[in-house]
């Protein structure tokens, strides 16, 4: 009768670790594949954006130090290491963008273009996408953290050495509307 | 908060079918009564023809409300790239599947979701939406839409229709009995006797043609309005933004009734596109209400 207890009460435990551990490599998977979401972004709006800065050459007057500021800091994306320095330098590059269409505001026959409109939507597109995905995975990463610190997936994350998933911080001058130099 | 509103979701999802589907073999007795003088006949004809809309419905509601609605399905991003990239964002949040897309050639603005399941289900948003909303009021709606998706609303919404439907088909065939000859008077010449009982009957099976329509129409629209509120709620945890909402809502008070609209799908719609003014016959809680709820966040 111990015995039939004794197996009883290690299978109870044995499942019950199966499936907590099962739920964490699942969590875990949840927030890498948000961080590959605002990966795969990311590459896009570098893809996207020679073909903005050879639409707006062809406007000869347009404003060489913003364009130079937009390629700057798409190398610096290209360049980044880890999530953090990423997403820094990707908010340089969406200030930049930003930058860009505003003084586009003052070239009518730009606005006009097909191919600039196209371009704009694409971009504001992908911008989207960029802080969408950004707030998924900060959704993610808080609900893993949660089960890193809560009884009993504590015990489990702890011997199977689960690390915690940090944050993307929103930065501050994001909201700030640019400021447009004639 | 949002796990249990799915979980009481389904559960109510059951309870629904039950209940309608008693209202249904009770408006089938009558009917069955009426025109064949027989109450389990009537019931047996009424199941069936219940069971076959809510089946027909379930595994194609997309394709049937979008005809009941003249949506056109768009296939990519090309046609129309603010709407079909704001569903995507939506969705993506929300982590559900892509939904299909489709548009509605009307003037008044107005959006709705359907469908049986978050994997199969369908966003649709008429050209007047798209043309006085800006890209932030547009997310407010579509973060709505997909909020109905993801909570399941949409196969409560979906189920309810296609009742509302099978019952709405029955009291037309039980309003011709007269024309037919009814099959009372066919019984009566068998049997003379318990005139009382078929008296009762009678006047039984007309008040419930009458009240049957009418208490399903309420269930419904009881059953939608208040999922309004809460896929409120769902958008602003979408797109972290109230005000984009209340401002799309403001333009969608003032917006006048749609053309061509099904009624019987009105409950869909993100706003009643009637624009009646009966309190118990309202798709909607009033516009107004949600905004002032929406300000409170």
């Amino acid at each position: 009768m111990a015995i039939i207890i004794i197996i009883a009460v290690v299978a109870v435990i044995a499942i019950i670790w199966v499936a907590v551990y099962n739920g964490l490599v699942k969590s875990r998977m949840l927030t890498q594949e948000a961080w590959s979401q605002i990966d795969v972004q990311l590459k896009r709006r570098n893809d996207l954006i020679p073909n903005l800065v050879n639409t707006v050459k062809g406007y000869a007057d347009f404003e060489k130090s913003t364009l130079q500021a937009v390629t700057d800091a798409r190398a610096s994306v290209n360049n980044a290491q880890g999530p953090a320095a990423t997403m820094a330098a990707s908010d340089q590059l969406t200030g930049a963008l930003s930058h860009l269409f505003a003084v586009a505001e003052a070239y009518p026959d730009l606005k006009a273009s097909t191919s600039f409109n196209k371009l704009q939507e694409e971009l504001t597109n992908t911008e989207n996408k960029i802080a969408y995905s950004r707030q998924l995975f900060n959704t993610t990463t808080a609900s893993y953290n949660t089960k890193l610190q809560s009884f009993p997936s504590n015990i489990i994350a702890g011997i199977h050495h689960f690390e915690p998933s940090e944050f993307i911080v929103v930065p501050e001058n994001e909201k700030e509307v640019p400021t447009v130099k004639f | 908060m949002l796990y249990e509103q799915i979980q009481s979701n389904k559960r109510r999802t059951i309870v629904l079918l039950v209940g309608f589907f008693i209202l249904v073999a009770i408006v089938g007795a009558a009917v069955g009564y009426l025109l064949l003088g027989s109450l389990e006949l009537g019931i047996i004809a009424a199941i069936v023809i219940g069971v076959i809309y809510t089946l027909i419905m379930i595994s194609n509601s997309t394709s049937v409300v979008m005809a009941m609605n003249h949506g056109t399905e768009i296939k990519n991003a090309d046609e129309e790239p603010e709407l079909w990239h704001t569903v995507e964002d939506m969705s993506m949040v929300a982590q559900v599947p892509m939904p299909r897309v489709f548009i509605i050639q009307d003037d008044s603005p107005n959006a709705f979701a359907t469908g049986n399941s978050p994997k199969n289900s369908a966003v649709a948003a008429t050209t007047g939406l798209l043309k006085i909303m800006n890209r932030h009021e547009l997310e407010g709606v579509i973060g709505h839409e997909i909020s109905h998706i993801r909570n399941y609303d949409i196969r409560i919404s979906t189920i309810a229709l296609a009742l509302t439907a099978a019952i709405s088909l029955l009291v037309n065939l039980g309003s011709n009995w007269w024309f037919w000859g009814s099959g009372t008077n066919r019984r009566d010449n068998r049997e003379s006797g318990s005139n009382g009982a078929q008296i009762f009957l009678l006047i039984f099976s007309i008040i419930i043609m009458v009240l049957a329509p009418l208490v399903a129409t309420v269930v419904q629209l009881a059953i939608s309005r208040n999922r309004e509120y809460l896929a409120d709620a769902g958008s602003v945890e979408l797109t972290r933004n109230p005000e984009e909402l209340i401002s799309a809502l403001s333009k969608l008070g003032s917006a006048k009734p749609m053309e061509n609209v099904d009624p019987s799908s009105a409950s869909l719609y993100i706003s009643n596109p009637l624009k009646q003014k009966k309190h118990l016959f309202d798709t909607h809680p009033p516009i107004e209400e949600r905004i002032a709820r929406l300000q409170k966040m």
